[in-house]
């Protein structure tokens, strides 16, 4: 063969165009394919905020079941109030070192089913292995959860991913964030198995302390901003 | 070319699929791909997924490293490889993330463990690179069995002991409870990954002999 492979020549070229052609397919892949999840990413956000309050969207029918039940949005802290709540990015928000924790916004879902009012608040905090986040869901006497739902990145399946699932955020239903004078209530995450019943406790989950610990601590962190503004309200 | 071609799935070929399954298997004889077995066998669906995402790139990395190989600079091999591996599963990835949403969500943490999984990583140094596209495809297919049925074997015993379930259904009733059945805590973690691996070695090898080392 004319071409020696062993030279340093050929490896360097071989090496060369390898990253060019694999860059290039790289990139055309995701620009083109950029609007379609884009789109997927939406939906999924507005099946989480209406999950939140129990109604089940499917990715066909979310924009639709979206401007049924949420009423209104709006930003109740943070750095631009009047910034569309929707298309606050909090996960972007919440990674960024330099923004001021009292910078972030703070966006509020209002949602109206069978005439009540709920109110739905995006939770963002950080698990073992990244991100998780979620959304819960207040009646409209500001205080008890009507339902959560929460999601994960890279939360190892079994285990902390485990967040994700009914048998998890339904301990989060009927638990009281705030006491009627509207001192702020945390929910803690225990472990000895006395989570049940409403109690502001919640079971963590076995083998997941850590993920389970995360919500906690991004509940807990969030929902007191939320509530202080619903003081704010009464 | 005086040689007789050879049959899609001559006696050779078929071994290629076969040897995985149990005596050339890659997790319990090559004891490969560990990192996997134990981080994803909690439960049989994840398992599952995690087997058939590693079956697809199993294929089409060694297909794609099995044609290139002719002209892969044996100083730069495994990098390339890497490559040919990491564009492969982003590529899957992304195509996932625009046309199937929902199974995108549920691959998530499993597309970095396909790309440091080392038996794709193995079978394309040891496999791909010295032969033919299609025996290479073959061999691509019996080893992701080999290892998807060892995943899903360990992910049943430990999806039953320690949660009570099985793809996610509950299936030691509830009255079991009460007598006071308790699920083994145990089992959920990653140790006993290891040690139901183990087990299986030792049943697979006090069944075949032959597998047993001298030493």
């Amino acid at each position: 063969m004319a071409i020696d492979k062993n030279s340093n020549g050929y490896t360097f070229s071989f090496a060369i165009v390898m990253v060019v052609v694999v860059g290039a397919l790289l990139a055309v892949a995701s620009q083109g394919l950029k609007t379609r999840q884009d789109k997927n990413a939406t939906d999924k956000k507005m099946i989480s905020i209406l999950s939140a309050i129990n109604v089940e969207a499917t990715r066909a029918n979310a924009q639709e079941m979206y401007d049924k039940y949420v009423v209104d949005s709006k930003i109740i802290a943070g750095k631009d109030l009047s910034a569309e709540a929707f298309d606050v990015d909090i996960k972007k928000e919440f990674r960024d070192k330099k923004l001021a924790a009292s910078d972030r916004n703070y966006p509020l879902y209002i949602c109206e089913k069978d005439s009540i009012r709920y109110y739905v608040i995006p939770v963002i905090g950080t698990g073992l292995w990244g991100p998780i986040w979620g959304f819960v869901a207040l009646e409209s006497d500001y205080r008890t959860i009507y339902g959560a739902t929460f999601d994960h990145k890279t939360e190892t399946p079994g285990l902390g991913a485990e967040i994700k699932y009914a048998s998890y955020s339904d301990q989060y239903t009927g638990e009281i964030v705030a006491d009627t004078s509207g001192v702020f209530q945390p929910i803690v995450v225990v472990k000895d198995g006395s989570g049940s019943g409403l109690n502001a406790k919640v079971d963590g989950i076995t083998g997941g302390t850590i993920t389970s610990k995360g919500v906690e601590e991004m509940t807990t962190r969030t929902l007191e901003v939320y509530v202080n503004y619903f003081n704010t309200l009464n | 070319m005086a040689e007789k071609k050879e049959a899609l799935f001559s006696k050779k070929n078929r071994k290629l699929m076969t040897d995985p399954l149990d005596g050339a298997n890659p997790i319990s004889i090559q004891v490969l791909g560990i990192c996997s077995a134990l981080a994803i066998t909690v439960q049989i669906e994840q398992a599952f997924v995690m087997s058939v995402s590693v079956l697809a790139v199993m294929m089409f990395g060694n297909v794609i490293v099995s044609a290139m190989r002719n002209l892969i600079p044996s100083r730069i091999r495994i990098i390339v490889q890497l490559v040919v591996v990491a564009a492969l599963v982003i590529l899957v990835n992304e195509l996932l993330k625009a046309f199937m949403p929902d199974v995108s969500e549920k691959l998530s943490v499993f597309v970095g463990l396909i790309i440091t999984n080392c038996i794709i990583m193995g079978r394309l140094e040891a496999f791909a690179l010295g032969n033919k596209i299609w025996p290479s495809l073959l061999d691509g297919f019996g080893n992701a069995i080999g290892y998807a049925w060892i995943l899903v074997a360990v992910a049943f015993f430990r999806e039953v002991l320690g949660s009570g379930k099985i793809w996610g259904f509950q299936i030691i009733p509830e009255s079991f409870y009460e007598l006071g059945y308790m699920n083994n805590n145990m089992m959920i973690l990653p140790p006993m990954a290891l040690i139901t691996v183990a087990l299986i070695i030792w049943a697979q090898r006090t069944r075949n002999k032959d597998l047993i080392e001298e030493n």
